[in-house]
């Protein structure tokens, strides 16, 4: 064993991590998040061991439903990570097309891939547990709807990181959602976080979609305020998205990082 | 003059990469772009491309300025050719040349690509992955694509580099046959200085983000006492003066 040549080559590694500031977030991230989650999942079972009880298939809709959003958002990130991988980005930005038409198209393309993810999932849960995500009715449809909303928004924003700081911020694009999901209190009720992190959990559209779906197959009301609440703020973060992404297209151009982008 | 560059400048965080740089192309005629590496050719066909915002100075196109001009106008009518810019690699040759030909708008788009397709002699693995092919294979595919929508004007970032000398020649005949038949502004940017002696009819030297000569290949040899355009380059190239 040479102590120089593995030496050599822990500093390829440690000059990329101390180089960039995304791959260092990303490394802190992951645990963290994943204490939260796990922390407020577990505080909630403790306290409330019969919540549940009656109503087997409300965590595994809340999973299928999370599911759709992760893979609104991811299915976004993964079309612009698509053209950076195949070095064709400058190809489609030198090409005769609105950035409205850009992000028209991603986000009505995402669609085609979440549902290629739901719908065998969402279908399988009935045989294999008896859980259909099809119980929620009308009310279901809505729901999807600020999701994906939600979901491109994520998906907006991480591009719009690409845009401006390249492939480096790829690994925010994995890891935005999980960000999220201590905070859109997907299988607990928002009472379960602390005070302070409730006032942020409400701003989210995700807490009134789960809190609005755990009543609808818990009590079996639909609270249509909820849910026209939780459309509302996806659209005011989508066009916040938006903004956000032609802001990071003109700051690319000014920074020259649209040309011989993935390299 | 078809394109006219006026006062071009790029300034980045620490350094200036376009140098009020000057100069014009006339319609339909070939340019080349010659400098050392890291010159400013890029950042300045970036600038022309509309994918860099100039810190100063103006691009006028057939006489509307690019700054002032809706950037689909003006996309539609320009195309870019570069090994180091790739298509997907996992669409088909045709499936790559049919989506950018509806971004560019083409009509009568089969056509259009069997035309090329002919023309480049791709036909054969049209239905083939893009990522399949030899890198000649992906330079005429790259060529079709710059060419689809039969631009204005074209801009050629090294078309003929890491091609084997047989290939190379096939890609400058065909730039040279197209010429001839087509109506077209071609901006080149290159370090093969016998393709730009072939292809050009006029050259532009660039350092350190500065014009620092122009002309034609004859005059610009004859001006510098060498041999040849290869030559030539390395005297301006390594000289320590602006000329």
């Amino acid at each position: 064993m040479r102590f120089n040549q593995i030496y050599a080559l822990s500093l390829r590694h440690i000059y990329l991590i101390s180089g960039s500031l995304p791959r260092i977030i990303d490394l802190i991230y992951w645990p963290t998040v994943q204490i939260f989650l796990w922390g407020f999942i577990s505080k909630f079972f403790t306290l409330n061991s019969d919540y549940y009880s009656n109503t087997v298939g409300v965590i595994l809709t809340a999973a299928i439903l999370y599911d759709f959003l992760f893979r609104a958002s991811i299915s976004y990130n993964m079309m612009f990570l698509e053209e950076i991988w195949s070095r064709n980005f400058t190809n489609l930005f030198i090409a005769p097309i609105k950035i409205s038409e850009i992000i028209t198209s991603l986000t009505l393309t995402a669609i085609l891939r979440t549902l290629i993810g739901l719908v065998p999932a969402a279908i399988l849960a009935i045989p294999l547990f008896g859980v259909s995500i099809f119980k929620l009715g009308i009310p279901l449809f809505f729901l999807l709807l600020s999701l994906y909303i939600f979901g491109v928004t994520l998906g907006l924003l991480v591009t719009s990181g690409l845009l401006r700081y390249g492939p480096s911020f790829e690994n925010i694009a994995w890891a935005s959602l999980f960000f999220l999901a201590p905070l859109g209190c997907i299988y607990y009720p928002v009472e379960i976080l602390p005070d302070s992190l409730q006032f942020v959990a409400r701003a989210l559209p995700l807490v009134h979609i789960f809190e609005e779906m755990r009543n609808i197959l818990l009590n079996n009301s639909v609270n249509l305020f909820e849910i026209t609440k939780s459309i509302s703020i996806s659209i005011v973060y989508f066009i916040i998205g938006v903004v956000i992404f032609y802001v990071s297209y003109f700051g690319a151009k000014e920074k020259g990082t649209l040309i011989n982008m993935g390299e | 003059m078809f394109v006219q560059v006026k006062n071009l400048t790029k300034k980045f965080k620490n350094s200036i990469a376009v140098n009020k740089i000057n100069f014009s192309i006339e319609k339909n005629k070939t340019v080349g772009l010659l400098g050392p590496n890291g010159c400013g050719k890029t950042t300045s066909i970036g600038m022309m491309l509309g994918l860099i915002t100039p810190s100063e100075g103006e691009i006028i196109i057939d006489n509307k300025n690019l700054d002032k001009t809706d950037r689909v106008s003006f996309l539609s009518k320009m195309n870019f050719a570069s090994p180091y810019v790739e298509l997907p690699k996992r669409l088909t040759v045709k499936q790559n040349l049919q989506v950018y030909g509806r971004l560019y708008g083409v009509k009568n788009l089969e056509k259009k690509i069997n035309e090329i397709s002919k023309e480049l002699d791709i036909k054969n693995f049209l239905e083939k992955k893009t990522g399949e092919l030899s890198s000649g294979q992906k330079n005429r595919v790259t060529l079709a694509k710059s060419l689809i929508n039969d631009p204005e004007i074209l801009f050629l970032d090294e078309p003929t580099a890491s091609l084997d000398p047989d290939i190379g020649d096939y890609v400058r005949g065909y730039i040279e046959s197209y010429k001839s038949k087509n109506k077209i502004t071609i901006l080149l940017a290159s370090h093969n200085m016998a393709e730009v002696e072939r292809l050009c009819d006029s050259i532009i030297m660039m350092k350190n983000g500065k014009i620092i000569d122009e002309g034609t290949c004859e005059e610009i040899i004859k001006k510098h006492g060498r041999k040849n355009l290869e030559e030539t380059f390395l005297k301006l190239a390594r000289s320590n003066n602006e000329i």
